[in-house]
């Protein structure tokens, strides 16, 4: 039992302070704390600053820019990145195909694509959801057919992430419908997005972006050697991935600094005749929200001080579901002290003098309804934890 | 940053746990707890004799010289099977004011039998009119010739009935001050009754009772006790964790095995959802109870900090335990609410403890207090 971090630990900690404070440039940084929306290039931008400096990819094999650190400097790593306000690696590429190619894709495959994918040469989209298949996953419908040196993708993907943006996509297909279980009969393809036959619409959700997708396949050709891994094993690689999914989805280090951004908000308005952050009752649930945060944070500490063995730890659930639970609770509190405010929510720069603060909080708000949803939804986190935990 | 014990330590775990799984089931504990003082003094000796009551102690005052880590794996023990006997009320929050304020001579003798399990010292702090405040009002210590005597009620003391001694709080000049009164003092009257969970707590009553001041004089030592109730908060939340995690055994096994409508009660996903949510509860008490120990043993915390770290483990164990108290009882059914049966008694303890020394509410307004003083929490000090 030891509360400082070490001396290395805490070097290491200043050491990727500075950076991401120093070296992603101030502008990117503010439309991510500003909570705009980040362009392409942005992303891109801090992606190949931080992977230049082997800050991209940590977690990946070594061979392929991966770096030695224990799990709490990677938790130091990632909490760090939020709080500056730094945009953090592509998901897609980083937490997802990146490792699921750098374990089971072929020598070929990882020379091809995981060091394009580290440094967002590709940027990668995820085809997993389906109209008919989002819980239950293994129901997707999409189906490969082989034809000669290809397969022949027929079907359909939603809420496609950024899809918008990408060259290429992962996409979970059924190649034996015959299977006795439906997760035997799944396999893992990968090809660019302007493959003939490929279209996208995007999907306007309530805060008046466009993040998502539906993604059309009809009569795909997709060569034999872009199947990743074994043919019908995809399932297994979905877990795989998934599982790191969960891995950083508590955002702690951003939802503290949106209870910071709260706190500062809340001492410039006025209530009652009094800032509003003198309210008692304000004060109370900012104290109760920290703490909750706290509590989180440090079982987050103490998850990735048992994960070691590198396999998903099932209290990651925990992180996954109480994790998108308080990021909602701070967007609430956002709306909460933006009150009326928080309606000029599309006006222009020059047609209001509300602050941009006030004007986002809730279209972010009603954005974050997806953290539930998304990487398992919360009632999948609590099936698991009463299935693999509880033994229920 | 380490949440772990180490081996030492884990045998220390194992070594009070095997001692206190041996001597209470939910059978033997109605049974102990029916009876006064409410809990067993053959393994209170037992405890003594494995160094658990010396646990916190300086070795130069017959203690074992350990920290609140090794407090903490004791009162997670406790707390699992539910012993009614009084370790955080008597050496971690008792002990702890003697050993912070009291002199050499008290420190030694005191410390001493309290270790050797021969003499029970509790603190008796609260009042009837009052509630969780370091200070006193309702007792008042007077001067007479060379020493003090001490007039006022106390109410209600945990085991107050059957110590041996009582380290007192009262209202001195300048505010207030620790007192030691014998259980044999002239003056001195104890009505025992016992508590919801089982313990044991009394009225005490001070009619002019000779006292010895704890330590040099009888000063303000209203620091020293908010800094000895922060430590017990912080124990009683291992205590609490380690009554949660059975009570959310308990209850997941009851829902693999209790039919209803010819399946197990598990195959409800009303149910299991509402187990889960428990699970997530009792996870993260466990690592802000963890942390709260890291600060009070940090050598470089301050009073302050751990004050703070106190009240945020109050806060999360208030929270927790009467999620998982409650929800223990409901997912059981109407057995939950018999005294036959063990998991309500773990949701009556969770409810003492939450109202002891301050609870969930009262933990959220002092921190609201400094809500502004700082961007966010730092788990991790530099």
């Amino acid at each position: 039992m030891q509360l400082h971090l070490s001396p290395e630990d805490q070097a290491f900690r200043d050491e990727m302070r500075t950076f991401f404070t120093t070296k992603i440039p101030q502008a990117i940084r503010d439309d991510v704390a500003a909570h705009r929306e980040v362009s392409k290039e942005s992303y891109v931008q801090a992606q190949r600053i931080l992977n230049e400096a082997g800050l991209a990819v940590p977690h990946w094999p070594a061979e392929w820019g991966g770096r030695d650190w224990t799990p709490l400097q990677r938790h130091i790593w990632r909490e760090e990145m939020q709080l500056a306000a730094v945009p953090e690696p592509l998901a897609f590429n980083a937490s997802m195909i990146g490792p699921v190619i750098a374990a089971f894709g072929n020598q070929e495959q990882k020379e091809r694509f995981l060091p394009a994918t580290a440094n967002l040469d590709i940027w990668w989209c995820q085809g997993f959801s389906e109209p008919d298949a989002g819980s239950d996953l293994a129901s997707l419908r999409t189906a490969a057919v082989r034809d000669g040196d290809d397969w022949v993708v027929n079907g359909q993907k939603t809420w496609t992430t950024l899809g918008q943006y990408a060259d290429w996509i992962f996409c979970l297909v059924r190649t034996d419908p015959t299977a006795e279980k439906k997760q035997r009969g799944i396999s893992l393809l990968v090809f660019p997005m302007d493959t003939p036959g490929v279209t996208l619409r995007p999907i306007e959700l309530l805060d008046g972006g466009f993040e998502v997708n539906e993604v059309f396949f009809e009569d795909v050709r997709v060569p034999a050697e872009n199947l990743i891994g074994e043919e019908n094993r995809g399932w297994d690689y979905a877990k795989f991935l998934l599982g790191n999914e969960r891995v950083g989805i508590a955002r702690v280090g951003a939802t503290k600094r949106m209870i910071a951004d709260a706190k500062e908000h809340a001492a410039q308005l006025t209530s009652g005749g009094r800032p509003l952050i003198a309210d008692p009752s304000m004060r109370t649930r900012i104290a109760e929200l920290e703490n909750e945060l706290l509590a989180l944070e440090l079982t987050a500490l103490r998850v990735v001080s048992n994960s070691s063995d590198g396999k998903p730890n099932p209290a990651s659930s925990v992180l996954k579901l109480r994790g998108s639970e308080l990021q909602q609770a701070a967007t609430e509190l956002l709306v909460d002290i933006a009150g009326p405010l928080s309606l000029a929510s599309f006006a222009d720069d020059a047609d209001t003098d509300v602050p941009e603060w006030a004007r986002s909080a809730t279209p972010e708000y009603l954005n974050y309804r997806k953290v539930s949803i998304y990487g398992g939804s919360n009632e999948v986190q609590r099936t698991i934890i009463a299935g693999t935990i509880l033994g229920l | 940053m380490d949440f772990t014990f180490d081996t030492e330590q884990q045998a220390l775990r194992e070594a009070v746990a095997g001692l206190l799984q041996r001597a209470y089931d939910p059978e033997k504990r109605r049974a102990v707890t029916k009876e006064d003082p409410g809990f067993d003094e053959k393994v209170w000796s037992q405890l003594a004799e494995m160094g658990v009551l010396g646990l916190p102690f300086a070795e130069s005052d017959g203690g074992m010289g350990a920290g609140h880590a090794e407090v903490a794996l004791v009162a997670t023990e406790v707390g699992r099977v539910l012993a009614p006997e009084p370790f955080v009320e008597s050496v971690v929050l008792a002990g702890g004011l003697v050993a912070d304020v009291g002199t050499a001579e008290q420190r030694a003798e005191l410390l001493g039998a309290l270790s050797e399990g021969t003499s029970l010292v509790v603190f008796a702090h609260a009042e009837p009119g009052s509630r969780w405040t370091p200070t006193a009002t309702g007792v008042t210590a007077t001067r007479s010739g060379d020493g003090w005597t001490l007039t006022g009620v106390k109410e209600p003391v945990p085991s107050g009935a059957r110590a041996d001694v009582l380290v007192v709080s009262a209202a001195v000049e300048g505010g207030t001050g620790l007192f030691v009164v014998r259980g044999d003092a002239t003056g001195l009257t104890r009505d025992g009754y016992r508590t919801h969970d089982g313990t044991r707590a009394a009225r005490v009553t001070l009619d002019g009772t000779p006292a010895q001041p704890l330590g040099d004089e009888a000063t303000d030592r209203t620091a020293a006790i908010e800094l000895a109730l922060a430590r017990a908060t912080v124990a009683y939340a291992h205590e609490a964790v380690g009554a949660m995690e059975t009570a959310l055994t308990t209850t997941s096994e009851y829902l693999k095995t209790r039919k209803q409508f010819g399946v197990p009660l598990s195959r409800f996903q009303a149910l299991t959802f509402r187990a889960a949510d428990m699970y997530v509860s009792l996870e993260l008490v466990r690592s802000i109870a963890l942390w709260a120990t890291m600060v009070v043993d940090a050598p470089d915390s301050t009073p302050e900090q751990v004050l703070a770290a106190a009240d945020r483990a109050r806060l999360q164990t208030s929270k927790a335990g009467r999620h998982i108290g409650k929800e223990a009882i409901q997912l059981h059914g109407g057995i939950g609410v018999t005294a036959e049966y063990s998991v309500g008694h773990y949701t009556s303890r969770l409810t003492a403890i939450d109202h002891l020394l301050g609870d969930g509410a009262w933990a959220a307004t002092r921190l609201a207090e400094t809500v502004d003083a700082h961007p966010y929490v730092e788990a991790l000090p530099a």
